[in-house]
């Protein structure tokens, strides 16, 4: 909730603690309400959205709230104010199943619409939408090399440094006096970065679970874990498995 | 009751069928008067409550309506119409369903009755459901699932039109529960379909008869409707002890390590003992200390809910056969039933209720006229106090089970689909149905028409889900279900048992390449939040045995033998009792009377004098709070005698309030009996010049804007809105080794909490949380309840160093877990001393 009641908050000249990092020699800036932000470029890229996944439940007989997509755009629109980047990068699992984005109601496309007027947008396919993106401004992409980095939904094995991907909803837990604490975080090691979820119902997955196994370089891992408002940011060995 | 006129009522055993006379005759019993009463007064047309102690012949009191009238009509010729059940028997247990089948068929067998007995569990194959529904049993044994589910089918109507008795066992334990809610609602329905049925419940001796004697009769607006009463008194009185021990009994702490040694002789002194605690760690830790200085080689077993199925049920099987001399076990529903001849009952650990206590106690001896023996062993030195008020209180017969509470909106949920899945019903008759349910007696339509509403598209302002509807209005005006997966979801989600999600553990050895080897004994399972606390290499207790953890594979914890003496215990907190009103009455009363502390052991008394002598005693309607400082800080420890749970809702409120006064308070901490909480500041001085005044903190609005604020930002909602969600059918239940890849979670209810609680703080689901946290996990009435007793009887006592009685409360800080707010002070700490390259991103002016 703290993501939520903070983003409905931030106002656009309240500044957050972010953490610096760089990507194959890229600046970027991690924004404790989930997005990455590269200064150089002017690009805010944020990933797995996730949008409609309370009607993709309800579809299925789960009628979970239908207010996860107004609370996801909202805290969009509140980092978006802070950057005003001229391009923004949707990683993927932009929406939660296939049919997501053409059964949207009207009230959140306007939404969207607002928010990328003015502005470059593009939409990464991901595993839960790969067929695109339906009557929402900007254009569709598997993948997209831009400025010596690769963005695309699903980290590659073999990547070249530059990836910038997500997929994994990347958390790590630490603890202090015997208490721990999981927050989900950017997870670097300069050659690659994987972005948090930003939607808000979506979960996360320990940097030590097998499948972030081969990822990164252990020994320059660093987990910036998204707080209240403010990045924490921890070296791989210093956190819990 | 007047005795003249039960004596009239009751029939002479004479009366009984021939079968029945020449069974009791040939075993050479009398029929017993309870027994005859009850048929008498159930032939007379009446619903009836029987309340008496164990071994009085409950169970064949509450069947022998049944079966005279079974024999009386005889068998149903072979050609003759359908022919619905005739009694159901529900029992709380599968357990107990299974066994009572068991011990019916015997007398019936003798006897040769025309009777057909079944019972239909959870693990009743699907084969002999489906029969069962087409040539239905005489009497079924069930549980209250089971009874949900026979009511949601389309068949049910025909199932029920003929049943004539419903037959409730250990009532007293279920009613006060959801699954009591969910089968109050059940009850109404099977008066709808069977209208002249007659109920029949089977209880312990509880504080409120009449209070369940409700619960079995249909409630009408203006109508005072109840079921009649029979009490069996009487049974030899138990001899109950507290231990007296030469050892030094602990200020704090609940392992009652101390008194290992003297458990260890009195066990020793026995054929069979059995020994309670209230945790399962506690369980653990008590049978391992046991095993420890066990040189007699004494077979002495451990019996908790989470241990394998099983291992429980060899336990359970040596014990019927007296192969053991001791069982360490947490609570009677976690054990089986049928298991052989107990000498004495040893309670470690304050049993935290009067009631309780004499229900445990009543476990030592299964035959009436010979009296239980028990000996108490209190962990600390509260506890002795607690224990001795306990055993007074067993003495005179107080009683304090807790009252049956309004029913549940999420189990109105539930079973609203329910009786769409069986038809289309008419929302007037139905909310007429449902009040005639004792906990929902006082439903308002409109609070009726919103549950409609929730199950139908979800009950949200922002209506996006008609389209999506799991139950529809017809023409007619009937809501039915959408489809029949619908109905098949339900099904798969009734009850209202929600359990934390659960992972086995599995033995495992490492081979000789160091890596871990597959297969293994499966020891029972743990909550995975339990193991998330875990590192590779951490040991804990389990199942008796020091266990090292080695990791997580799929829904699976993989342990090895940990080889060490000193393990890391599961702080688990499953049956954590919270203490009861009535005894904490009991204990401000003899805390507050110097003549009884003459009882109690040299230790305990010497305590109080001191405190005496140094501070004070406070006085029983009197609320005493002492002030003193300690290292950098200052503290103030508040003596409510309210329990944990409301002294931890009291800890936060008193915290913002603080807070808010500018006094810094930096945490808290709850025990049963005291409340903890210190800050930078001095609180003496503060409360001495009224910045604030005592009277105006402990305010009972402290209730009001307080505690609203702090409920919408607890985390300690999120548990209790997981369960309110699965019960109402929001997110499904996982079923704990069904899980398809692992531990992936579909949809986190933490998460959806927060989205609800920031765009819809209203729904109907956030109520039925916020109900259930006021009365259960808070504590909230309790504590409105202090605050207006304690109202101009607050005495302050600035003191300059810490009083003796504040020492218990004193050590358990530190123990606490954190949250919330605590965690991001966690993390920051963490990541100032660990790395750190923060950096302030000032917004671009474009």
């Amino acid at each position: 909730m703290h993501r939520i009641a903070h983003a409905l908050a931030a106002l656009p000249d309240n500044p957050a603690l972010s953490a610096r990092t760089a990507i194959n020699g890229v600046a970027a800036i991690c924004d404790p309400l989930g997005g990455l932000y590269l200064p150089d470029l002017d690009i805010l890229v944020v990933s797995d959205l996730h949008l409609e996944k309370g009607s993709a439940f309800a579809r299925r007989g789960m009628l979970l709230p239908p207010y996860d997509t107004l609370a996801t755009l909202r805290i969009l629109d509140a980092v978006i104010c802070r950057h005003h980047p001229k391009m923004v990068i949707s990683l993927g699992d932009n929406f939660h199943d296939r049919v997501g984005s053409a059964l949207m109601p009207e009230l959140f496309r306007q939404m969207i619409e607002t928010m990328a007027r003015g502005r470059e947008w593009i939409w990464i396919n991901g595993n839960h939408d790969p067929d695109g993106t339906v009557s929402l401004p900007g254009s569709s992409a598997d993948e997209l090399h831009y400025a010596g980095l690769v963005f695309r939904h699903e980290p590659a094995k073999d990547a070249p440094a530059g990836e910038i991907a997500g997929h994994l909803h990347p958390a790590a837990t630490v603890t202090r006096r015997e208490k721990r604490v999981r927050r989900a975080c950017f997870a670097t090691d300069g050659r690659r970065l994987i972005m948090p979820a930003f939607g808000v119902t979506t979960g996360g997955l320990d940097l030590r679970h097998k499948a972030m196994h081969g990822l990164f370089d252990r020994q320059s891992l660093v987990a910036h874990m998204l707080g209240r408002d403010r990045i924490y940011s921890v070296k791989f060995a210093n956190l819990l498995g | 009751m007047n005795q003249i006129d039960s004596a009239a009522r009751v029939k002479t055993s004479l009366s009984l069928p021939q079968p029945f006379l020449r069974w009791f005759a040939d075993k050479g019993w009398q029929p017993r008067a309870h027994q005859l009463e009850l048929l008498s007064r159930v032939e007379g047309g009446e619903s009836m409550l029987l309340i008496a102690p164990t071994g009085a012949g409950k169970t064949l009191a509450g069947f022998l309506p049944s079966l005279v009238s079974l024999t009386e009509r005889g068998k149903i010729p072979p050609g003759s119409a359908f022919t619905g059940i005739h009694t159901l028997y529900i029992s709380p247990l599968k357990a107990l369903a299974v066994d009572i089948e068991r011990n019916l068929m015997k007398p019936v067998g003798e006897m040769g009755l025309p009777v057909h007995i079944e019972n239909r569990t959870g693990d009743t194959p699907a084969a002999k459901r489906q029969r069962q529904k087409l040539s239905p049993p005489d009497i079924l044994l069930t549980t209250p699932e089971q009874v949900a589910l026979l009511l949601a089918n389309g068949e049910a109507e025909r199932f029920f039109k003929d049943l004539k008795y419903v037959v409730l066992d250990e009532l007293h334990s279920l009613v006060t529960s959801k699954r009591g809610h969910l089968l109050s609602l059940g009850l109404a329905r099977l008066r709808k379909l069977a209208p002249g049925l007659q109920a029949i419940g089977l209880s312990a001796t509880v504080a409120d008869p009449m209070d369940l004697q409700r619960w079995l009769s249909p409630q009408r607006a203006g109508e005072n409707n109840h079921a009649g009463l029979i009490t069996v008194t009487g049974g030899a009185r138990p001899q109950i002890s507290i231990l007296r021990t030469e050892e030094h009994v602990p200020w704090a702490g609940h392992s009652a390590a101390y008194a290992i040694g003297d458990i260890y002789r009195a066990i020793g002194e026995q054929n069979t003992t059995l020994l309670f605690v209230n945790t399962r760690s506690q369980a653990e830790r008590v049978f391992q200390e046991l095993w420890t200085i066990n040189d007699d080689n004494l077979p002495i077993a451990l019996h908790h809910g989470s241990l394998d199925v099983a291992q429980r049920r060899k336990v359970e099987a040596a014990m019927s056969e007296n192969k053991l001399r001791a069982v360490v076990a947490t609570s009677t529903l976690d054990l089986g039933i049928d298991w052989g001849d107990v000498d004495m009952v040893i309670h470690v650990g304050a049993p935290k209720g009067a009631s309780r206590l004499a229900q445990r106690i009543g476990r030592a001896n299964h035959r009436m006229d010979e009296p239980s023996r028990a000996i108490l062993v209190p962990a600390n030195r509260f506890e002795v106090m607690e224990c001795q008020a306990a055993l007074d209180a067993n003495y005179i017969g107080a009683q304090d089970t807790p009252p049956v509470g309004k029913g549940a909106l999420d189990v109105l949920a539930q079973h609203v689909l329910g009786m769409a899945c069986a038809a289309p019903f008419d929302p007037l008759a139905l909310y007429t149905e449902i009040t005639s349910a004792s906990p929902y007696a006082d439903l308002t339509w409109e609070t009726f028409e919103r549950i409609v509403d929730f199950v139908a598209t979800g009950g949200y302002a922002l209506r996006s889900y008609e389209r999506y509807a799991k139950i529809r209005k017809t023409k007619e005006g009937l809501w039915r279900v959408s489809n029949p997966l619908i109905a098949q979801q339900y099904r798969l989600n009734v009850g209202t048992i929600v359990e934390s999600p659960m992972l086995n553990v599995r033995m495992v050895k490492r081979n000789a390449r160091g890596s871990l080897g597959r297969g293994g004994m499966p020891l029972g399972k743990v909550e995975e939040y339990f193991l998330e606390m875990l590192s590779p290499g951490d040991t804990f207790l389990f199942s008796g045995k020091v266990l090292r953890f080695e990791g997580i594979r799929e829904n699976e914890c993989l342990v090895s033998q940990g080889y060490t003496l000193d393990p890391k215990v599961p702080s688990y907190a499953g049956g954590k009792f919270p203490l009861s009103t009535y005894l904490a009455q009991q204990v401000r009363k003899m805390l507050a009377d110097p003549a009884r502390h003459a009882s109690l052991p040299d230790q305990v008394r010497d305590w109080l004098s001191l405190q005496k002598d140094l501070s004070m005693l406070p006085k029983e309607d009197e609320l005493l709070i002492e002030t003193f400082p300690r290292g950098s800080r200052h503290y103030m420890v508040i003596y409510a005698f309210e329990g944990r749970l409301a002294h931890q809702t009291l800890g936060m409120l008193l915290t913002r309030r603080l807070d808010r006064a500018g006094l810094k308070p930096l945490g808290f901490v709850a025990t049963d009996y005291s409340l903890a909480v210190w800050g930078l500041e001095d609180l003496g001085a503060a409360f001495r010049s009224k910045r604030p005044s005592l009277a105006h903190l402990f305010d009972e609005d402290m209730l009001g804007d307080d505690l609203e604020a702090w409920l919408n930002e607890s985390f300690l909602l999120k548990r209790t809105f997981r369960n309110c969600a699965v019960i109402a059918g929001l997110i499904d239940q996982r079923h704990p080794g069904k899980e398809k890849s692992g531990r992936q979670v579909t949809v986190s209810a933490d998460l959806i909490y927060d989205v609800l609680r920031s765009h819809e703080p209203d729904h109907i689901l956030l109520e039925a949380t916020r109900n259930d946290a006021s009365t259960g996990l808070l504590e909230i009435e309790r504590l409105g309840d202090m605050l207006s007793r304690i109202k101009g009887h607050i005495t302050h006592r600035p003191l300059t160093q810490i009083s003796p009685l504040a020492v218990p409360v004193m050590l358990e800080i530190g123990k606490e877990a954190v949250g919330g707010d605590a965690q991001d002070f966690l993390l920051a700490e963490a990541a100032d001393e660990l790395f750190g390259e923060v950096v302030a991103t000032v917004p671009r002016v474009s």
